[in-house]
């Protein structure tokens, strides 16, 4: 069982998952730098697939680099690059590797990356992939050939509480969470407003307990990157006070951290919510003080008894 | 005959569904909405990335196809069973009906064939009348 499943089913503590860099050149020197940021303050990382339809160092060996350096891999797997013959290989080939957890997303389409021209692929969607994961985990591939023994597998899924048709979205978590999935990665969601909705539609259609909600929040350092996802990133809305907040601060830095400390709040604050997710746009002190000022107490050898086996040389020393 | 068949079919479905010939129509249960013509293929349900005006990611000036989908479960007088199977799970597609007649993979049951790793439930699917 991995920590992060262990933590999630067995307990009821506050989960922080974070979202790994994408990896490019040197990408193993990169992914211990990365690793020694996140180190000791998320119960999971989340190795990205190809984010925005952009290539990179690929899901899986971020995953694999990820546990190496001690930390605990989420393997993202979307439905854009691959066929399903491509997605079983490589979740078992993560799976071979010790990678426990995985999340299964539709992702962007080609268009909106910097290769538009790509043949686009989903060959499954969504709900299918998780579908296809709970068949694996149960020690089978798609075709009915069984795999012995079955991986071991926590299985989760994406929605994004922000998009029209908002109140559909309920019902895809429904599907997701029938078709296996154990916890729920939310998109960035700007509208409080419709982040309570979505929890407690995910409270009424009785989901609550039983697939863990971890909605996302991003560090940014100004109003740039606020203005970036509102015009560029379809699915995101950011009102047009919440930019203007950051926009007319006499210290937006400074703005733009407590608007994040904010909305992280309000987002733990919600029926059925189990945990953050952290997109780290900023890469600096904010990453720790948010932790802290959300009362997250970071891990080291000394304090923690569920820390995995850490090479010395990577080890946090505080 | 068979092909015969297809092409009636396409003829009939073509213009009014914009019918792309996957071989297995769902239209009944996506509000006589064709999930092919969703440009990531989605059969069940809208991506994430529906704009605020509700229409598509991919093709901007067209409006979301399973938000069409969801306005005409809701509003349009279709059988109950219908607009029930609306929420199922579907499938991933059969890619060898391709350009078959889903009128004739009806009759003969070959649209229900599904691999035999996705026939087994969880116990949650069977509560949630997922298809299988
Ligand atoms: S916005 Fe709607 S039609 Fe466009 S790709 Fe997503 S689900 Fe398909």
């Amino acid at each position: 069982m991995s920590t992060l499943e262990q933590k999630l089913m067995n307990t009821t503590e506050t989960v922080f998952t974070a979202e790994f860099h994408s990896l490019d050149g040197n990408g193993l020197e990169k992914a211990k730098k990365y690793a020694d940021r996140f180190r000791g303050w998320f119960d999971g990382v989340n190795a990205t697939d190809n984010t925005a339809a952009h290539a990179h160092v690929s899901n899986v060996a971020s995953a694999i680099a990820i546990k190496q350096l001690g930390l605990e891999p989420i393997l993202q797997i979307v439905c854009r690059d691959k066929n399903r013959l491509a997605q079983q290989a490589d979740i078992m080939g993560a799976s071979m590797f010790g990678v426990e957890n995985f999340v299964a997303l539709t992702g962007d389409d080609v268009t909106a990356g910097d290769e538009p021209e790509a043949r686009r692929v989903f060959d499954t969607d969504g709900p299918q992939l998780v579908r296809l994961m709970g068949t694996l985990k149960r020690g089978e591939y798609m075709s009915g050939r069984k795999i012995d023994p079955a991986p071991h597998m926590f299985i989760g899924a994406v929605e994004n509480p922000g998009a029209p048709p908002f109140e559909y979205r309920v019902q895809r978590v429904a599907k997701k969470y029938a078709a296996g999935a154990k916890f729920l990665q939310l998109q960035i969601c700007y509208h409080q407003d419709r982040l309570e909705k979505f929890c407690a539609g995910v409270r009424d259609a009785g989901l609550a307990g039983k697939i863990a909600i971890i909605p996302t929040v991003v560090l940014v350092k100004g109003a740039r990157p606020l203005n970036f996802m509102h015009n560029s990133v379809p699915g995101i809305d950011v009102p047009a006070d919440q930019i203007a907040r950051v926009e007319m601060a006499a210290d937006p830095a400074e703005e733009a951290y407590l608007q994040t400390l904010e909305f992280a709040q309000h987002a733990l604050a919600q029926p059925g919510v189990r945990g953050l997710h952290l997109t780290d746009f900023r890469n600096d002190e904010t990453l720790e003080r948010l932790m802290t000022d959300l009362g997250r107490v970071r891990q080291t050898a000394a304090n923690s008894s569920t820390t995995n086996e850490v090479k010395d040389d990577h080890a946090y020393s505080a | 005959m068979t092909t015969f068949i297809a092409t009636i079919e396409h003829v009939v479905k073509g213009p009014v569904w914009g019918c792309q010939d996957c071989g297995q129509c769902v239209l009944h249960s996506t509000g006589m909405t064709c999930p092919m013509n969703c440009p990531k293929t989605l059969r069940n349900g809208p991506c994430g990335g529906v704009r605020e005006n509700g229409h598509c990611e991919v093709k901007p000036e067209m409006k979301c196809v399973w938000l069409k989908a969801y306005d005409r479960t809701q509003d349009w007088p279709l059988p109950s069973s219908w607009k029930d199977e609306y929420n199922h799970l579907r499938p991933p597609v059969d890619n060898r009906l391709k350009g078959t007649s889903s009128w004739k993979n009806f009759f003969t049951k070959r649209d229900r064939w599904t691999p035999a790793g996705w026939k087994n439930t969880t116990d949650e699917s069977v509560a949630q009348g997922v298809d299988h």
